[in-house]
């Protein structure tokens, strides 16, 4: 697909900043650190990134799906761990209140998210649910006036150390089986009973804290639940449709950023007399490096613009999903063996991408979890 | 109080140069850019507009392309954009350009409360004139080289960066005031403003616009009408392989002085 | 006399230069530029004149224009004048040349130079060619400089020899190209013209002693100025910034075995080159004997100055990466196999501890 001239200048706009704003000393510091960034982050929300995809009613800026994934990837190009920061609000975080959020709650939720003041993230995962979502023990009982008391453990949740809130899906009607009986909550993260698990030491995405959410008798007032009882589930598959958007730009910038680094090098670096570049071996590597990201991209540019037109875009954004999850983790080893030893150490941007690259093929549905989504609708 | 801001369209010369085989430059092969001094200026103008109300226009000469550049303006916070684009103008000098200009300006309007701010110099040409040339034509004061510009009431007191040091200049406005990096760190567009920026006013003038304006003599803009015109352009001498000096220590330090001393090195 | 019309060329005769003062003090890109008009005026057969603007007392400072070659200097003195303000200068520039009605009038491109140019261009009528590295009036000059210094086949171009404008010749997109610019049709034919790069003559106290001094006193109203200069502050010099620095002279592994002997050693050259800053390879940032902010290459900073001096550096690419766009490159290397003399201007085979001290004495003798 062609860009027009607003996703264009968006597209400008994003690569700009992620160039020059996401600096050596930054990422470095991210990777040593392990820690959120606040000021990158507030930065980003000053500009207006943390609310993109939210909109202009609830304080965001009222862009569409392709924005969104130019965005994801624009970031993710220079930085794949600073992508997850201004994502989360677009996606997992705002998403379900977007989309079975009250006007209330939208009102009361959505401007400072969209904003950056507050961060929201998704519980979904537990030690015992990952890709089988049905598996969730967490319980919410109902009292008599309505509000409910949550307890149980979700886990490898993704931005919960920095989170206000948190998006919870708990089980409330046990007598139903598997993923029905599930309803989603907004969760504040300062209720009494809400406890962290120790940070997760992580292969990439070093700079974005994941740990465990662990609720114990925590009482939530009715207000809290989003949408119908009971009917969570289906809230959560939705809203990680449209984050396996995400999660989908995010393998393009990854590839891109690493097709970028791999051919600045090859052209660089001399052996046997001349840029390794003018070796096929390398050469031919590159040119499957970028028909690979290319075709990711089109892929997700393709799904977005389903998504925006209304139209059904699951088996869509699966494709892009399980696509350029592959693609990125492909383009990363062959950048990193076209760098050679100089690959493997941490001077050479190469090297991050390369981890952070592992975890696109796991998170928001693995690639396996994709394929069952794909083939389920192909032999419906 | 309206701020103007003249910004320039120009190729990125901080990359890889495109060069005909005429020697000229192919601006077609190469990234087109908003001028960077320019977006000091912008800068200045948004700071100030946050101060106290302000409406910031954004006035450039260039092709119907430039346009795009415009809406970027926009999207960073202008609030108007004006365009001022037609063959006749095209292939000006400084001293046919800044007519064209203040013309436009003279145009639009310029009031006792108004400003306008450029950017030092553009680095296609690097002349730094067009901004002290339009303050003439509009008789306006001017301060070039700001670091630093503070503003009480219509009086505004700017930092002008010498070689060794500064100067700090008093004038009132209506004043024109050139802009370098020294003076601030320019903001990005903003998602918002991305996003509204088809929005906002965009005005193209033409020649057919202008051309009765008293400021603008038809007979000294355009190519054929610059006062200043090319008389050659070519390609320094390709650079090969560097010289080896050979000889003792002493020797070769000689040779090298020698060399660094015919270019004016030392 | 007759009414100031800048297209009646034949009115216009002569070549001025404008000589800034800062502080009573003359700079010495008047000296460049004098020296330089001076031989325009020879090829064009007609008188140099500087015309020298200040407060009271400045006229002492107009013979030594005259000294570097100048016939007759104007010399305009007002308190108003004793500061630079654009409004001043530039009404007493323009009154002078709408009188005079000079052929010619050049101007160091400083800050102050390149403000008053455009404004008394404009208001002359006439255009101006900014910060020119090179200027003929006679042909044949142009087409021998063209010989040397550019890829233009003279022999194959036909040239009108009997053209008389002025050829300013200046760098353009950031030196990729050179241009030379005409004003064929208005006088005078201004530039302004880059500090450094025009070469001083030696002076001459007897051509100081002939030298014509014209004293005139400039019409200014000064309650009509709008411009009022509040002070004017002379900051020391700060540490240059590696990536803003003209000269960058840098140590590598070759410095290793005495970092403090090739520390002071770079810092000397840099100074003999007119100042400049000492950079550092990676491996002796490595080696921790240089701090990180010193590191220039790919993982550390990208410099291009005007000139670059790598010392005791192979050159891999990964420090190429970081200066391959100096403007010139100078290196010395025991070993004249290293890739670093690929990408030199200049190359010097042997031990930095005992060459550098020999190029700093080659290079101030020269000075």
């Amino acid at each position: 697909m062609i860009l027009d001239q607003k996703h264009l200048r968006f597209q400008k706009l994003c690569r700009q900043f992620a160039e020059t704003e996401f600096t050596k000393d930054l990422l470095d510091k991210l990777e040593e650190t392990g820690d959120f960034d606040w000021d990158i982050f507030r930065k980003m929300s000053k500009y207006g990134f943390c609310g993109v995809k939210i909109p202009k009613e609830y304080g965001g800026a009222g862009g569409d799906y392709l924005s969104y994934a130019i965005l994801v990837e624009e970031f993710a190009r220079v930085s794949p761990v600073l992508s997850i920061y201004a994502n989360t609000s677009n996606s997992l975080g705002g998403g379900p209140l977007m989309l079975a959020g009250s006007e209330e709650q939208k009102q009361k939720y959505l401007p400072p998210v969209a904003r950056g003041d507050k961060i929201m993230v998704f519980a979904l995962t537990e030690p015992g649910a990952g890709s089988d979502a049905g598996g969730t023990t967490t319980r919410a009982e109902e009292q008599a006036d309505g509000s409910f008391i949550l307890n149980g453990r979700k886990t490898f949740i993704s931005g919960a150390p920095v989170a206000d809130y948190c998006i919870v899906f708990a089980k409330t009607d046990p007598k139903q089986k598997g993923s029905r009986g599930i309803s989603m909550f907004v969760l504040d993260m300062k209720l009494p009973g809400v406890s962290l698990g120790k940070p997760e030491h992580k292969m990439g995405i070093i700079g974005y804290p994941t740990c465990d959410v662990i609720m114990e008798d925590v009482h939530v007032p009715a207000d809290a639940l989003v949408g119908k009882k009971d009917k969570g589930f289906g809230y959560a598959m939705q809203t990680l449709d449209g984050g396996r958007l995400g999660m989908a730009a995010q393998g393009v910038g990854i590839a891109q950023g690493c097709l970028e680094e791999a051919v600045k090098y090859s052209k660089e670096r001399k052996q046997f007399g001349r840029p390794i570049a003018n070796f096929q071996a390398i050469s031919f590597m590159l040119a499957d490096m970028a028909t690979e990201t290319e075709a990711a991209r089109q892929l997700v540019y393709h799904a977005a613009e389903l998504k925006d037109a209304g139209k059904d875009a699951a088996m869509a954004c699966s494709i892009a999903k399980y696509f350029a999850a592959e693609a990125a983790n492909h383009v990363a080893y062959k950048a990193v063996q076209i760098h050679g030893g100089y690959g493997y150490i941490n001077e050479y941007k190469v090297e991050r991408f390369y981890r952070d690259a592992r975890i696109v093929p796991i998170y928001e549905g693995t690639s396996q979890v994709q394929q069952m989504v794909i083939s389920g609708m192909l032999l419906k | 109080m309206k701020i103007y801001v003249c910004v320039k369209q120009v190729p990125d010369t901080s990359g890889v140069v495109a060069v005909n085989p005429d020697g000229t430059m192919n601006r077609a092969k190469m990234p087109a850019i908003i001028n960077p001094d320019d977006l000091n200026a912008m800068e200045a103008a948004l700071q100030l507009k946050e101060k106290e109300c302000a409406t910031v226009v954004a006035v450039s000469m260039g092709p119907p392309q430039a346009g795009e550049m415009m809406r970027e303006l926009l999207a960073m916070g202008a609030d108007e954009a004006v365009l001022i684009s037609g063959r006749e103008f095209g292939g000006s000098d400084t001293f046919a350009t800044s007519q064209i200009i203040a013309g436009a300006i003279h145009h639009l309007g310029i009031k006792e409360e108004d400003l306008i701010l450029c950017g030092r110099q553009a680095i296609d040409g690097d002349t730094a004139q067009v901004g002290p040339q339009i303050a003439e034509k509009l008789h306006l004061p001017q301060v070039t080289y700001a670091t630093e510009i503070i503003k009480e009431g219509n009086t505004y007191t700017v930092k002008r960066a010498l070689e060794d040091g500064y100067m700090s200049i008093q004038v009132k406005s209506p004043c024109l005031i050139t802009c370098i990096k020294e003076l601030n760190e320019p903001r990005y567009m903003t998602v918002e403003g991305v996003f509204s920026a088809d929005e906002k006013p965009l005005t193209v003038l033409d020649y057919e616009a202008l051309k009765d304006e008293p400021l603008i003599e038809t007979e000294t803009i355009g190519l054929n009408g610059s006062p200043t015109n090319i008389f050659k352009s070519f390609n320094p001498p390709v650079k090969g392989k560097g010289e080896m000096f050979v000889g003792s220590d002493k020797e070769m330090a000689m040779q090298l002085a020698e060399k660094l001393a015919e270019k004016h090195v030392i | 006399m007759a009414e100031y019309k800048s297209s009646a060329i034949e009115e216009f005769s002569n070549i001025w230069v404008f000589c800034e003062q800062r502080d009573g003090k003359l700079m010495n890109t008047d000296f460049e530029l004098i020296s330089e008009a001076r031989k325009l005026a020879d090829q064009r057969g007609s008188k140099l004149v500087a015309l020298l603007l200040g407060g009271e007392g400045i006229g002492d400072l107009a013979k030594e224009l005259g000294g570097y070659g100048a016939d007759q200097v104007i010399v305009c003195e007002d308190p108003a004048l004793a500061v630079y303000t654009n409004e001043a200068y530039s009404k007493v520039v323009c009154d002078m040349v709408m009188k005079y009605k000079p052929e010619v009038l050049l101007i160091g491109a400083s800050n102050i130079g390149r403000d008053l140019g455009p404004r008394c261009a404009a208001r002359l009528h006439t255009g101006l060619t900014a910060d020119c590295t090179h200027l003929d009036i006679d042909m044949n000059t142009y087409v021998d400089f063209l010989d040397k210094n550019s890829n233009v086949d003279v022999k194959n171009t036909e040239f009108k020899m009997e053209d008389v404008n002025m050829k300013m010749t200046r760098p353009a997109f950031g030196g990729h190209l050179m241009a030379t610019i005409i004003c064929p049709r208005f006088r005078p034919c201004m530039a302004t013209v880059r500090p450094g790069v025009l070469k001083k003559e030696e002076y001459d106290q007897t051509k100081a002693e002939a030298c014509e001094i014209t004293i005139v006193k400039p019409n200014i109203d000064t309650a009509a100025l709008h411009e009022k200069v509040l002070e004017i502050v002379k900051e020391a010099k700060e540490v240059v910034d590696l990536i803003g620095a003209d000269v960058v002279v840098s140590i590598g592994n070759g410095a290793a075995k005495d970092i403090e002997t090739a520390k002071k050693l770079a810092l000397e050259l840099a100074d003999a080159l007119g100042g400049g800053v000492v950079g550092s390879s990676r491996a002796l940032v490595d080696a921790g004997l240089m701090d990180a902010d010193r590191q220039v290459g790919q993982t550390g900073k990208t410099v291009h100055p005007k000139v670059y001096v790598a010392l005791g550096i192979s050159g891999a690419i990964q420090h190429q990466a970081g200066m391959q766009n100096s403007e010139l490159i100078i290196a010395v290397n025991k070993n004249e196999n290293e890739p670093i003399f690929e990408i030199a201007d200049y190359g010097l085979v042997g031990d930095l501890f005992k060459v550098v001290p020999e190029m700093i004495n080659a290079i101030n003798s020269m000075k």
